[in-house]
């Protein structure tokens, strides 16, 4: 017998190890019927699941930890069991903030401390000078985007609410926003930082593994009562979504994999683009210049499937450090708690570790991060908006 | 309802009839400070134009995660939202996703002015889909006349029969292999097609 399952997905890279996992017969291999529903915002993806419209979905890791803590919405525990990716951001820049922070930088442009000293140079200028602040785009509220990018300008003294402005964009918008003069720059997921690449409208500034060499950026998301429920066709989905991941992540099976994200119903978009994002090998600027990185996504290897809690423990520090969270143990426990590398472990037949060197946060500026002294990690911080 | 009491409501949506149909039926219920929003491109600041109390918003938006920002203070937002529909009444976040309709409360609007607001929303959005799906219908019926009159065409013309006999022809067939006649008449224009 089949279980039927209905999982929302918002058309990111990514989502890559659900989408193979349904149409490489992995699902349906564990017994799992499962209908992908594409999605237009994370709002509706977080309320469809909230309201059990959906039983999984592919999630900003941010957002499961919100909703648990009820933050701006409705209460729901949930529990993510799978990381569908590390890492995959990319902050991209117009060409007139390009030339204006290489007209200022002091060092390596791939050294984010050195971008964001220049950048805090643009503002100030800018500034004096009268000039409208700049607006960053990013995807959500609670998002990685949000924070990653707050993180990297914070350590060059640009403070995110009073230097400059950082809106939500749906991830589509971006591009258009961007070659319009709405948005200056944004941090979005793949495949919308090629596609600004490609079009001559924005440079790839920073990879967001340049910010952090380990940051969750989506999970699979399912209710905790549905976890409780259900813990079967969990364990089910998750095996079905690791083996998807392993597939994905063998260089040989890229372009099927490509090809399949590719269709219209799912990704949508060009084989060629999000197989650049799959192999971490991007072209970050018009003129063609590329950029290649190991760790620009991680959909599987190195662990990244296996959830972290002391990466749930850094996303509440920054909702504490941007005043979205209260600081407290409870609010810290349920953080973490949010994160279940024991539901991964149960799926893969128990015993499961985190592989060696699968730790961390590796930030580029600040004290190596210890989920049990939040505060006294945010206070090495100059910039931030938290009460302790 | 005075004009002061009626709250002030942007509808932002992209369907034009759809927003019609919720401002007349918001009106007619009292609600006269209604405004349309169908421009998403630089949507917070055309929002905070109108300094709403209510913002409603379709569910196949992707703008509506640009509106999940104002529950926050920052430089961009002015007005913070205070809530999401009615977060402790599940069964009308229920309906309103249903519906394919979500609704902002400004913060200082009292709760139980809420309601009516919502419910209108839900049922005019239900009566909007009601139609949309009749209208589907009736153009696939139209659809498969023109198909069904086309193999019927073939018919006459290949197996020298008169309109009634390729009709009853077709009819048969479908009955005998469980089929609709549409796609009966659909498989005699691909076999044609394919035979030419």
């Amino acid at each position: 017998m089949t279980t039927p399952l209905h999982i929302g997905f918002i058309p990111l890279v990514d989502a890559s190890a659900l989408i193979v996992a349904v149409d490489k017969g992995f699902a349906t291999a564990e017994g799992l019927d499962v209908t992908l529903v594409r999605e237009v915002s994370w709002s509706n993806v977080r309320d469809k699941l909230n309201i059990g419209r959906f039983d999984a979905a592919h999630l900003l890791a941010p957002v499961a930890i919100a909703s648990s803590l009820g933050l701006g919405h409705v209460k729901v525990p949930i529990v993510a069991p799978f990381n569908l990716g590390l890492n995959g951001n990319a902050i991209t820049v117009s060409p007139a903030l390009h030339a204006a922070i290489m007209g200022e930088i002091d060092g390596d442009a791939k050294d984010p401390m050195a971008t964001a000293l220049a950048l805090s140079r643009v503002v100030a200028k800018r500034r004096a000078s009268g000039a409208e602040p700049l607006t960053f785009g990013m995807t959500f509220p609670f998002s990685t985007h949000n924070y990653q990018l707050r993180f990297w300008m914070a350590a060059g003294g640009v403070d995110p609410d009073e230097d400059l402005r950082l809106v939500v964009l749906p991830p589509p918008y971006m591009v258009d926003s961007l070659a319009n003069g709405h948005v200056d720059a944004f941090c979005v997921g793949a495949p919308w930082n090629s596609v600004a690449v490609d079009l001559g409208v924005g440079h790839i500034l920073h990879f967001v593994s340049d910010i952090l060499v380990r940051a969750a950026e989506k999970v699979l998301a399912v209710r905790q009562s549905w976890s409780e429920k259900n813990p079967e066709v969990l364990a089910a989905l998750i095996r079905a979504a690791q083996r998807a991941a392993e597939f994905i992540e063998q260089p040989e099976n890229r372009s099927e994999a490509a090809a399949i994200l590719a269709q219209p119903e799912r990704i949508g978009v060009d084989a060629e683009v999000i197989q650049r994002t799959l192999d971490g090998r991007l072209k970050i600027s018009p003129d063609g210049t590329r950029r290649e990185s190991s760790r620009y996504l991680l959909v599987g290897r190195e662990g990244a499937a296996r959830p972290d809690p002391a990466q749930a423990a850094w996303l509440y520090a920054q909702m504490v450090r941007w005043g979205q969270a209260q600081m407290g143990p409870d609010a810290l426990k349920t953080a973490m708690g949010v994160f279940r590398p024991d539901l991964y472990d149960a799926a893969m037949g128990g015993g499961g570790k985190a592989p060696a060197g699968s730790h961390g946060i590796g930030a580029f500026a600040g004290p190596a991060f210890d989920p049990a002294d939040i505060a006294g990690h945010l206070a090495a911080f100059k910039i931030g908006h938290w009460k302790p | 309802m005075s004009a002061e009491s009626s709250p002030k409501i942007v509808i932002v949506d992209e369907s034009p009839i759809r927003a019609a149909i919720l401002e007349e039926g918001l009106r007619e219920a009292g609600f006269t400070r209604v405004v349309h929003i169908s421009e998403m491109q630089g949507l917070l600041a055309r929002v905070y134009a109108h300094d709403p109390d209510v913002i409603l918003i379709d569910l196949e938006n992707p703008s509506r995660d640009v509106l999940e920002q104002m529950f926050q203070v920052s430089r961009a937002v002015r007005r913070p939202i205070a809530m999401f529909v009615d977060q402790s009444d599940s069964a009308s976040i229920q309906a309103s996703v249903d519906a394919g309709v979500s609704a902002y409360i400004v913060d200082g609007l009292k709760k139980e002015r809420i309601k009516p607001i919502l419910d209108l929303c839900i049922s005019r959005f239900n009566a909007f889909s009601k139609l949309q799906d009749e209208l589907d219908r009736t153009k696939s019926a139209l659809e498969e006349r023109k198909v069904i009159d086309r193999a019927k065409g073939i018919l006459m013309k290949v197996k020298g029969l008169t309109e009634d006999e390729a009709y009853v022809l077709m009819r048969s067939t479908a009955m005998r292999e469980k089929k609709k006649i549409g796609e009966i008449a659909q498989s005699i224009l691909t076999a044609s097609e394919l035979l030419k």
